[in-house]
């Protein structure tokens, strides 16, 4: 028996077609509208053929006339793909929308190969930062802000919404509703370089209570834990590119780690989350996501990496 | 030839001995294999029915049911190992390996499945 690791995210790989909220649903009968008229023109077009190629003289005929062109090869296709282009852009377009007043938005930038995650007021102003993970209220549209760090990213949960890209210097605004509580697996859709099949994207839907609770446990600062680890994290420089609210670690080049221990996954949404897997990965990132802007950690030795694998984790 | 027949069958009872499968009562190798893939345990190591991650922080288990000794220390019985998979530090101090949020039932399903690793 053999599985596949990211097989821990509850629906990984991601299902495609079985939409979860209302954003998704219609993307989905797109798609399904797609394949079914695909599916019919390319009978009518193999029977065309069967017909030319095999049929009797008196209907090779009317397949050879330039009636059939016309309206086959000209008319049909116009009429079709015209209805189609407009049935599309409108659907996209109630889910691309700039936010409305009182919608809530969070800004969601694409880095190779990871996911910066800000919630944002009612202006745009940022409250919080986290990392590869986006918590949401259940049975209410969220606004996604979509930008990107360095080169094309694009963000697809295929449960929750269709794909939307992220463009160096460009917004893109994309809704995100999830009609029940549950965990969502997303992924970068768009090839951004060497593990971009690693950077996967978790989307957490909270009842609303849970959600203001969540919102409020993760505003505060990280807890003081006195725990070994914080001083093996300080010396180790971990905080010239990890920030963790509270303390001195102020880096912004990687993912912010306040409140490390609560998210679903380790890596961007590729490893669970434990002491252990938090060990390996820090040990040997390179070696778990080849090409990751995260040096392996090769200089702890075992009690060290325990230590700071166990106050990361404390952070919840 | 009294000799040889006494050797053989020496030999042969140490072979059956090495090879003896390690008994757990009542612990289940598939619901091993799916605690191990669920924990992430191969962000460490490279294990056998795991394609990825392969980890090499850690030990390479293949083959680690036939091995006579674990990290080098400790003899390779199920009460160890079952041991280990939850609470390595307590067995060998200074190891880079965290306790893992197993229970005692879940260890003996992951050591169930460790000791279907055999190296043929």
């Amino acid at each position: 028996m053999t599985i596949e690791t990211p097989a821990v995210l509850s629906g990984w790989p991601p299902p495609v077609l079985d939409p979860a909220g209302p954003f998704a649903g219609p993307v989905t009968t797109v798609a399904w509208v797609l394949f079914v008229m695909g599916a019919v023109v390319l009978t009518l077009v193999l029977i065309a053929l069967g017909v030319a190629l095999f049929g009797p003289p008196k209907w090779k005929r009317r397949v050879a006339g330039e009636k059939l062109v016309w309206i086959g090869g000209l008319a049909f296709p116009v009429v079709v793909l015209t209805g189609l282009l407009i049935y599309g852009l409108s659907v996209t377009a109630r889910v691309a929308d700039a936010p409305r007043p009182g919608e809530m938005r969070v800004r969601v930038t694409g880095e190779m190969w990871w996911w910066r995650v800000a919630y944002l007021d009612d202006q745009g102003r940022e409250l919080v930062q986290d990392a590869n993970e986006v918590h949401i209220p259940a049975g209410r549209p969220v606004v996604l802000e979509l930008e990107s760090a360095d080169v094309i990213h694009s963000v697809w949960i295929p449960r929750l919404g269709g794909k939307t890209d992220m463009i160096p210097g460009r917004r893109n605004f994309m809704r995100l509703q999830a009609d029940a509580p549950g965990v969502y697996a997303g992924q970068c859709a768009e090839y951004c370089g060497g593990p971009h099949a690693l950077m996967g994207l978790v989307v957490v839907a909270h009842s609303p209570a849970d959600f203001a609770a969540w919102r409020l446990k993760q505003a505060a600062p990280a807890a003081v834990s006195g725990l070994p680890g914080a001083a093996v994290f300080t010396a180790s420089g971990c905080g010239a590119c990890h920030t963790i609210r509270g303390t001195e670690a102020n880096g912004l080049a990687g993912p912010d780690l306040t409140h490390v221990g609560s998210r679903q996954t380790l890596g961007a949404g590729i490893l669970p989350n434990n002491q252990g897997t938090m060990a390996g990965w820090i040990a040997d990132s390179q070696g778990i996501k080849p090409g990751n802007r995260m040096p392996s950690y090769s200089v702890l030795n075992g009690q060290e990496l325990r230590d700071v694998a166990a106050y990361l984790e404390s952070l919840k | 030839m009294l000799l040889t027949t006494g050797l053989c069958a020496a030999v042969t009872a140490c072979t059956d001995k090495a090879n003896a499968p390690r008994p757990l009562a009542q612990a289940d190798a598939a619901e091993g294999l799916r605690l191990i893939e669920r924990h992430g345990c191969a962000a460490c190591h490279a294990i056998p029915g795991v394609r990825w991650p392969q980890g090499r922080t850690g030990g390479d288990l293949t083959g680690v049911a036939s091995r006579p000794m674990i990290a080098g220390r400790l003899p390779n019985q199920p009460a160890v190992m079952t041991a280990l998979v939850r609470d390595a530090p307590a067995l060998l101090p200074g190891t880079g390996m965290p306790p893992m949020p197993l229970t005692e039932a879940e260890a003996r399903d992951v050591a169930a499945y460790l000791y279907t690793l055999d190296d043929d």
